[in-house]
């Protein structure tokens, strides 16, 4: 039985999510305001070429784009853009980059490149640990 | 279950039951704590830019609720820096105790306060300004001046540490996550307790202060009210006082019934929701709201805040305590109202893993303020050791979701084992109770993935 729920788990974290379609340009237009993002998630596929291009509604802003390490400054009334190439799939924070004011730390969107199964393995993985757990008390009784 | 008495290695204990190691950390962060209030109130307005605010609620926060909790419990409370003028004040002295009778009123804790609940209500207030206490500087420096006063009043009032037992807002929670610790103090041998005169322990001693907890250590059962002063140790005569490692979670194996517990928990859960969905969603409305004191959409977001903690939360765990009872096995079936705080105690591990998968979000993506302002601490222009001007770059990103979801998923499994020990202890099914732990598990993975 542990063994089972061992291998279900592995196969949860380790199955690959289907192959997406080919790759794309995609340009985002976003906007920048204290403190948010909009819209606040992108969705691209792997292999796609990006184009975000910062808008910021009232101080400056930056763009950063955890996992890809790139990033662009935008002050109001001058837009900025970045691109790249987005090779790794999962899900990166999108993450103001100047302190704009006192919530800049918490100023967040995503990227989601690729299906995003992160929160489905991540469910099913809680869902098999509350599965495991009398297990353990069982065996710990014996 | 298993100990092992660290008080056993003779070097180790004669480290212990030196007062001074624990004296000098206490009076470091003493130093460290008033220069944050000083550079709360002097220095940078911007949040991200303060040294308190940074110290704080960066780095001092990480390492509470990442390290010191899970592993010590109260290890904090041992060396806090906040009831260490109180104290000198009771006491009259620094290190050990004068032989003077204690100074001040010293009067007995009320019974009423003789609980949690009033940090409950401390926390909850704190909790509904937490956005402006966490950014702005100012605020920051007097609420810790506020606790620093507090303290030093209540102790020329009560005796004991009353600022701790009963007000301290982190106390609270350290406290009730202090259960899951794999560190606790207890007595070795309750025989040797029970035939002991001096009950020195409580009472005091010339080498050691009756427990300034106000604990009588032979009843000791779980963390949540021992401060692990080590004050018992020093004072025992009969040695008889143990600092033990044990498995994680060893208050949890026998779980106590507590309502005003029970309420910390909610009250833990919910802010760990929100913080979420606050801080780290991307709704640009609810920041504002936070952030906007007063306001009516401040008002709205705090009166749904004020829902979720002592309304939804506890609403839907009676339900799930009321649907165990009902499915229980006929012969087991008593459906006692104290189910309802024992079943709560499975919220202990979940909400410690809700605070640690929080707190990894954003502790590693800012940990490069903490350089910034141990090199510029003012935000004055200096440049201590050359890392005021490091740039900004999140650090680990591609290890945070993944522990964030290794701790959720832990905190789920190990709240359906607590809820499967409490299940069997009352008299009701764990089943409801375990699904309501997986249910806000999978809430807070949808804020935070
Ligand atoms: S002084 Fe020591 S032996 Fe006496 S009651 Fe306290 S812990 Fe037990
Ligand atoms: S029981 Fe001992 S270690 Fe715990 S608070 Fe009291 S005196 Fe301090
Ligand atoms: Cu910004």
């Amino acid at each position: 039985m542990t063994l089972a729920l061992a291998s279900v788990a592995l196969a949860v974290i380790l199955i690959p999510a289907p192959a997406a379609a080919a790759p794309l340009e995609r340009f985002f237009r976003v906007g920048a305001g204290q403190y948010a993002f909009t819209p606040a998630s992108l969705r691209a596929n792997p292999g796609d070429t990006i184009t975000i291009e910062l808008h910021s509604t009232d101080v400056t802003h930056g763009l950063y784009v955890d996992g890809y390490d790139v990033s662009a400054e935008a002050q109001p009334g001058q837009p900025a853009a970045l691109t790249f190439i987005a090779s790794r799939a999962g899900v990166f924070r999108l993450r103001c980059s100047v302190t704009c004011g006192t919530l800049h730390p918490f100023m967040l969107g995503r990227l989601v490149v690729g299906p995003n199964w992160t929160l489905a393995r991540a469910a099913a993985l809680a869902g098999l640990a509350v599965l495991a757990a009398p297990l353990t008390l069982r065996k710990a009784a014996e | 279950m298993k100990r092992l008495a660290l008080t056993r290695s003779p070097w180790l204990k004669a480290a212990l039951k030196s007062r001074w190691p624990q004296f000098i950390a206490a009076a470091l962060l003493l130093a460290g704590f008033l220069f944050v209030i000083v550079s709360g109130l002097l220095g940078t307005p911007v949040g991200s830019r303060n040294f308190g605010i940074i110290a704080v609620w960066i780095l001092w926060w990480a390492l509470l609720i990442l390290a010191a909790v899970p592993l010590a419990g109260r290890g904090w409370c041992a060396v806090c820096p906040i009831p260490l003028a109180g104290d000198w004040l009771q006491r009259g002295a620094l290190l050990g105790p004068s032989g003077r009778p204690p100074r001040g009123l010293n009067r007995r804790l009320p019974k009423a306060l003789r609980n949690i609940w009033l940090q409950n209500g401390v926390f909850t207030l704190m909790a509904l300004f937490s956005a402006v206490i966490l950014t702005n500087p100012r605020v920051t420096a007097l609420a810790l001046a506020g606790m620093l006063a507090a303290a030093i009043g209540l102790s020329a009032v009560y005796e004991r540490r009353a600022f701790c037992r009963a007000v301290c807002p982190v106390g609270g929670f350290i406290g009730l996550y202090a259960q899951a610790a794999p560190l606790e103090l207890r007595v070795a041998d309750t025989a040797v307790c029970a035939a002991c005169a001096s009950k020195a322990c409580y009472n005091g001693s010339e080498s050691g202060y009756g427990c300034p907890w106000g604990v009588f250590p032979a009843g000791l059962a779980r963390n949540s009210t021992c401060g692990l002063c080590l004050e018992c140790l020093r004072a025992c005569p009969k040695d008889n006082i143990a600092l033990n490692l044990r498995p994680f979670g060893g208050d949890l194996e026998k779980p106590a019934a507590r309502l005003d517990e029970a309420f910390k928990a909610f009250l833990m859960l919910g802010a760990a929701l929100a913080y979420a969905a606050i801080l780290l969603g991307p709704w640009g409305g609810l920041k504002a709201a936070a952030l906007a004191v007063g306001s009516p959409a401040w008002l709205a977001y705090a009166a749904a805040f004020l829902f979720i903690c002592f309304g939804l939360l506890p609403g839907l765990f009676w339900l799930a305590v009321r649907l165990g009872q009902v499915f229980a096995a006929p012969r087991r079936r008593t459906a006692r109202r104290s189910d309802f705080a024992l079943a709560a105690s499975a919220l202990v591990p979940l909400g410690l893993m809700f605070w640690a998968a929080f707190s990894l979000s954003f502790v590693f993506a800012n940990a490069v303020y903490v350089l910034n302002v141990f090199s510029d601490p003012l935000g004055w222009g200096w440049d201590l050791f050359g890392a005021a001007g490091l740039a900004w770059q999140p650090l680990l990103t591609s290890w945070g979701l993944p522990l964030q979801i290794g701790a959720l998923v832990v905190g789920a499994f190990w709240a359906a084992r607590v809820a499967r020990r409490a299940a069997a202890q009352g008299g009701f099914h764990a089943l409801p109770v375990t699904g309501y732990a997986f249910g806000l598990t999978l809430a807070m993975m949808g804020l935070l993935l």
